[in-house]
């Protein structure tokens, strides 16, 4: 794996310093469902990306561009047809994918805007997700997905092996992917996935489509 | 318009015309044997641009930050206005230690072509007939102004400018600066614009034409011969141009249905409601400061503003290939330039994959919303220029 160009300073997500990780130094890079721009600053900071940025919430917009990022305020699933083909390295999708409206036109508009696409989101098919369905018949709650049913964003929830699925649907390769468990450490998703579906409770995936390289 | 003082007609225009042909500012006079070429294809000499400066040019020619003014803006944009004696029109905005920093930037505005503060305009003098142009004078575009900026910025010496920034019309000029000359561009904020003029803007303007035009003093165009002036139409226009720059919120808040100076309604035509008597004066001190002619010259020239036309209608073609840092910047509560139209300018900067940045500010003001004291649009001017600025390799 890519060692960062600087150390990287603070608390940062996890799911981040993968991420920061997979992109090489450089890039040009778009994060869809930026937030405050904390994924954005760790890549300028550390990986020297030419980032921008696309969010809902026009606070954080605001927010992001105060602080200096390129961030527009926009809809995943309505504003990434505008992008043209093949113009970022890397386009991102950081714990989003879940609250879109058609997940998988906005999963095939990253893999044609970016020559990688990276997405993460929260695994629906983790033990504790499974348990507290089993046991309490309820919608789970958890620290990934904090609301209750009906005042959720997550419309489009989905386990690994779902998402595993929804690339094959589209034509993708996976080149990497990493589920993370409770306490954040890494479980490399190579042959066996049920384990990780299991024990990860969010995933990371780098893909590309299969006929580009 | 009776409610404020009058002037009387000679104090007022004297004073005018003056600044028209003899500014208080800065002025660049392009010889005739440096013409205009303008976009109804006539030649347009000689030109005079009146300008004003703040701020010091550092050695690298690189902090030069150029500020595009409105419809009846001018180049006082941080300093007094030689008229009005009023402070300069963006001093919010601009000045030491403001987001456009005085202390950082060489800060260039410019009155626009076709203006009456001093650049050429309808109210200059035609030297060939020794009187103000009128009529006479040539129908111009946002890019006609543009590109008589591109002569002050040779002039000035400066390649490439730091950033181009304007709100509504001066928003089209940033525009036009990015898409006609985008490598002299280091960074542009268009503010409450659109890339081409609504139907409704157009029909604005017209109803302020048809005013000006329906007053007798007008005098087809010639009422400097005539020693006139269409101060009713000319306020009359503005009126109702005043109502497009607020909101129905802003204008109820600050006025409501409040009476002026009067306990009941005196069953008349005076201005018995606090908002007549508020338009009325808007009206009337806008006569004081600004050429009837100019105010047809300069809204035609939005009007015919379309910058996705000249490029296929194909609005992202006019940014191809684009290196300009932009951040597109509207006002929810604009009902003028609504912020769909900047949704627009942004879409077609995303389809060339250029670095934008949009920002929608909440607020009730208006489209005026970009003169006041915004905390969250003054936080992201800083905020986008700071970050420009390094990229640039400017101080901090």
């Amino acid at each position: 794996m890519l060692k960062p160009e600087t150390p990287i300073k603070g608390a940062h997500r996890v799911d981040h310093l993968l991420i920061a990780e997979m992109v090489e130094p450089g890039a040009r890079v778009l994060d869809v469902g930026c937030g405050d721009g904390e994924l954005l600053q760790l890549l300028a900071d550390t990986r020297a990306a030419d980032g921008r940025g696309v969010e809902l919430s026009r606070d954080r917009v605001n927010a992001c561009v105060t602080r200096g990022l390129s961030v527009v305020q926009g809809d995943a699933d309505r504003d990434l047809a505008d992008y043209p083909d093949q113009a970022f390295d890397y386009a991102i999708l950081s714990l989003t994918i879940q609250a879109t409206r058609h997940p998988k036109t906005v999963l095939e508009n990253l893999l044609r805007i970016g020559r990688r696409a990276i997405v993460s989101f929260p695994n629906f098919g983790h033990w504790r997700i499974r348990a507290e369905l089993l046991l309490t018949g309820r919608m789970p709650q958890t620290q990934n997905l904090p609301e209750p049913w009906y005042a959720s964003p997550d419309g489009h929830l989905c386990t690994i092996k779902d998402f595993a699925d929804l690339v094959s649907l589209v034509d993708a390769k996976v080149e990497s992917a990493v589920a993370f468990n409770t306490s954040g450490q890494r479980l490399p998703i190579r042959h066996s996935i049920s384990l990780q579906n299991l024990l990860g409770e969010k995933a990371v995936f780098l893909l590309r489509k299969r006929d580009a390289r | 318009m009776s409610s404020a003082p009058v002037k009387s007609f000679d104090q007022t225009a004297s004073l005018r015309l003056a600044e028209a042909n003899n500014p208080s500012s800065k002025v660049l006079h392009l010889p005739a044997s440096e013409p205009l070429r303008l976009a109804c294809d006539q030649l347009l000499a000689p030109v005079s641009i009146a300008y004003q400066t703040y701020g010091t040019l550092n050695a690298a020619k690189s902090n030069a930050v150029l500020v595009c003014h409105a419809l009846t803006g001018d180049q006082y944009v941080a300093s007094e206005h030689p008229v009005t004696k009023k402070p300069g029109w963006w001093e919010t905005l601009v000045g030491p230690g403001k987001p456009v920093d005085t202390d950082r930037f060489f800060i260039i505005c410019a009155n626009i072509l076709g203006g009456c503060m001093g650049s050429t305009g309808p109210a200059s003098i035609d030297p060939h007939t020794g009187k103000p142009y009128g009529l006479n004078f040539p129908v111009i575009t946002i890019g006609d102004m543009v590109n008589a900026q591109v002569r002050l910025i040779d002039h000035l010496g400066i390649d490439q400018l730091f950033c181009v920034i304007g709100g509504s019309m001066g928003g089209m000029q940033v525009l036009e600066w990015a898409s006609s000359h985008t490598e002299r561009v280091f960074s542009a904020v268009p503010i409450a614009t659109a890339a081409w003029h609504s139907s409704q803007n157009i029909a604005f303007h017209e109803v302020g034409r048809q005013a000006v035009m329906a007053d007798p003093d007008w005098c087809g165009g010639d009422y400097h011969s005539h020693g006139k002036i269409p101060r009713n139409g000319l306020a009359v226009a503005r009126m109702a141009a005043h109502i497009t720059y607020l909101s129905e919120e802003a204008l109820h808040r600050k006025f409501g249905r409040n009476l002026q100076e009067r306990s009941k309604v005196t069953f008349s035509f005076s201005a018995d409601f606090q908002v007549e008597s508020y338009l009325r004066h808007q009206g009337s001190t806008f006569v004081d400061r600004f050429d009837p002619n100019s105010y047809l010259y300069i809204t035609r020239a939005m009007d015919y503003f379309d910058l996705g036309a000249e490029h296929g209608d194909v609005l992202a073609g006019a940014f191809r290939g684009t290196k300009t840092r932009f951040c597109v910047v509207s006002f929810t509560s604009d009902w003028l330039y609504p912020t769909r139209e900047s949704r627009e300018i942004v879409h077609a900067l995303n389809a060339v994959a250029a670095n934008v940045s949009f920002v929608e500010i909440e607020t009730n003001n208006g489209h005026d919303s970009f003169l006041l004291e915004e905390p969250v649009f003054f936080a992201t001017i800083r905020g986008f220029l700071n970050a420009a600025g390094v990229k640039r390799g400017l101080k901090v």
